[in-house]
């Protein structure tokens, strides 16, 4: 027999309980979503194909055949899918993890479950929307013959990392849009700010067009760290890894996630009130 | 066998009216007074929550217990606290202070259908739901033949549930919470669903659970299904316990406070602006109700029965607003709604836009109600949405009069009827004559 109580601001302990028993829940609103995303289009899940395709192209027209930016070895499209790969996990992982609890306020404010499993089922969905991009990237592998190095086994651990990052802004973005709706205009305008300032469509790192003297300055943005990481496992030694910016990323998606959780923790039992 | 399964002790729950409407919660007044004296902003911030934000008690120290297998039903007014105590109770939100004990898997059902996304399938919806409503899979699997066939949509299975009506969406959505077997069952209004074969289906369903001991705690304005259903009644008024015992007699305390607190001392002219009477959601857009005779004198209060009354609705739109519309409501004292006069049944009406001071003047030449009190109820809807209500702003009394011209005055039931009875004289030779 389940025995509960439930008692004035002492809920913690009976969370991570309550998370582990509705872990059900989480794979059916990742499933939802995932079912949802593209029903009653034509192209259906060619979308997430697509989308990369097209970026991957634009980037490359703009930053190699306009900007004459250096590729640093690989082939520049190439080069460019590898770093929007891990950005476009990211941003979207963002933006669906910060909608996510306003996108579900009718579940909020009737039924009772662990709402950590709201954004975490939605970053879910975003990661296998990469898992089906990633096999473009096969494609362009096969395509211009170019065979990854030994590296490539530490690519999951960037791919983790990219998760990490999005789910702890996504975290932080979640709880707070429940109050403040700002953040629905803020999280895109962030977003297109990143696609800029990280390397996406360059290379940063040796050879890369940032001057070696702001290379510190520069690997305070997280993602800098996961995208070189991702040239680095998939494209191989001539794409250097620069070890700050590594270490900034892991610090940085440890502080998030803890500070997210707890932020998020701490807002949560007012969520059915506020949203 | 009298066992607790639900024990409330000293429950309250606060909550800060005006939370989000405040002006000073907007992000950019935020940022904007962090920035102009961040010192300054950092002392004021809690003070600012104390003073400009007005603190509401939902529920004031709530006790009550429940034993295993009993039904009880939550009775009291709109805001007395009943959906909040179902709240708390489904750990929606958390209490302020006080706490509860539960014993047995509990399932609470605030609306039906909750989760189900109109893309999906039928099918892929049952699963959906089953989940958040906290069925582990296999049991969904194990049940689904039983829910497709108590829904009867078998058909529409794998349509998606944005093309079904609203009567079958409805169907399936309460199939599958009528599927969950908890050992306590939290119900909200929810049988207020559905035509009426569906709805006695519901109710046998609910009977179903109280003979196989299920505890089930009820809410519902609908007194006649709370009193066939529940053994127990818990009066909650402005959110504390004011009886708690047998039904019937729960039932009674219930009606009679409503005769002694409900209606104001009456006026023929009520100022809205301010009334406690409104749902705490609503910011006050109808201001005054003016009621008049059918010769346009100020109302006395009274009226005979099958008479007229007029009134005036006094509106002041926020923003500007399409589709505008009022309602006034009959009630009986114990508020089952009898009747209702809105402006969206006038054929001809105004739907373009309008903005500021509105008057809505209701003309209703006949009131073909029975003899008794009648509480009075003032609404306002955008596009048939309700943006503003006040609840029991009066209480008229309609008085016997001689409705059908015979010297017999009717008192039973709500409504008088018009209506020709022939004796012993067939219809065919109406016809004929006329």
């Amino acid at each position: 027999m389940n025995k509960l109580t439930i008692e004035a601001g002492k809920t913690e302990r009976q969370y991570w309980r309550d998370l582990w028993k509705y872990r059900e829940l989480f794979y059916f609103l990742a499933w939802r979503d995932l079912l949802v995303r593209y029903k009653q289009t034509v192209v259906g899940v060619g979308w997430s194909l697509i989308r990369p395709l097209l970026t991957m192209t634009v980037l490359t027209i703009v930053f190699s055949i306009f900007g004459k930016l250096p590729s640093g070895g690989a082939p520049y499209p190439l080069m460019v899918f590898c770093g929007m790969l891990p950005w476009q996990f990211f941003s979207t992982a963002l933006t669906e993890c910060g909608n996510s609890l306003v996108g579900n306020s009718n579940l909020i404010s009737k039924v009772y479950f662990p709402r950590l499993v709201v954004p975490a089922s939605s970053v879910i969905v975003s990661l296998v929307d990469f898992l089906i991009s990633s096999s473009f990237l096969l494609i362009l592998l096969v395509w211009y013959r170019y065979t990854p190095p030994a590296n490539i086994v530490f690519l999951p651990l960037f791919v983790i990392l990219a998760f990490g990052a999005a789910f702890g802004v996504g975290l932080w973005t979640a709880a707070l849009m429940v109050e403040y709706r700002d953040f629905r205009f803020i999280v895109p305008f962030f977003v297109q700010f990143g696609t800029y300032i990280s390397p996406v469509g360059f290379f940063s790192g040796k050879g890369g067009i940032v001057p070696e003297k702001y290379w510190l300055l520069y690997s305070v943005n997280p993602i800098v760290g996961i995208i070189d990481g991702f040239r680095w496992s998939v494209l191989g030694g001539r794409y250097s890894l620069y070890w700050p910016a590594q270490a900034m990323a892991v610090g940085w998606v440890l502080l998030l996630i803890s500070t997210g959780i707890w932020y998020f923790r701490r807002t949560e039992r007012t969520f059915a009130d506020v949203i | 066998m009298s066992e607790t399964v639900i024990n409330v002790e000293n429950l309250s729950k606060r909550y800060v009216i005006g939370h989000q409407r405040a002006p000073t919660e907007g992000i950019r007044h935020v940022i904007e007074s962090a920035l102009h004296a961040p010192f300054k902003w950092f002392r004021s911030r809690r003070e600012v929550k104390k003073q400009e934000k007005e603190e509401f008690w939902a529920l004031k120290d709530v006790s009550f217990k429940v034993e295993r297998g009993e039904v009880v039903g939550l009775i009291g007014r709109n805001g007395a606290g009943k959906s909040t105590i179902l709240k708390l109770l489904s750990r929606i939100t958390e209490p302020t202070t006080g706490s509860i004990y539960m014993e047995g898997r509990m399932a609470s059902l605030l609306e039906v259908g909750t989760g189900f996304h109109p893309e999906l399938t039928g099918r892929e919806n049952i699963f959906l739901n089953g989940a958040i409503l906290g069925m582990p899979k296999e049991e969904i699997v194990r049940k689904f033949d039983e829910i497709v066939a108590f829904s009867e949509i078998e058909k529409f299975l794998d349509t998606p549930v944005k093309r079904y009506s609203s009567g079958m969406y409805v169907r399936l959505a309460f199939s599958v919470a009528a599927h969950l077997d908890p050992d306590i069952l939290i119900v909200d209004e929810v049988l207020a669903v559905g035509d009426a074969s569906f709805q006695s289906k519901c109710m046998a369903k609910m009977q179903e659970a109280r003979s196989q001991a299920r505890t089930v705690l009820f809410v519902s304005h609908n007194l006649k299904a709370v009193e066939s259903f529940c053994s127990r009644g818990i009066v909650l008024e402005k959110g504390r316990v004011t009886f708690n015992g047998p039904v019937k007699e729960a039932l009674q305390h219930y009606a009679a406070s409503l005769k002694i607190e409900c209606p104001p001392a009456f006026a023929d002219v009520i100022d809205l602006s301010n009334s406690v009477r409104r749902p705490g959601k609503y910011q006050p857009q109808l201001k005054r109700l003016r009621l008049l005779d059918s010769n346009g004198n100020p109302f006395p209060g009274t009226v005979s029965a099958g008479s007229g009354l007029k009134a005036v609705i006094e509106v002041e739109l926020l923003k500007p607003s399409q589709q505008v519309d009022a309602e006034l409501a009959f009630f009986t004292p114990t508020g089952e709604r009898v009747c209702t006069a809105h402006s969206a049944y006038e054929p001809d009406r105004n739907t373009g836009l309008l903005s500021g001071r509105q008057i809505f003047t209701c003309d209703i030449p006949q009131l073909p109600l029975v003899p008794g009190e009648y509480n009075l109820h003032v609404g306002l809807d955008v596009a048939l949405c309700e943006i503003d209500c006040v609840h029991d702003v009066a209480r008229i009394t309609v008085t016997s009069a001689d409705y059908y011209g015979t010297g017999v005055m009717p008192s039973q039931g709500t409504f008088l009827l018009k209506n020709r009875w022939k004796i012993n004289e067939a219809v065919a030779t109406e016809t004929k004559r006329s």
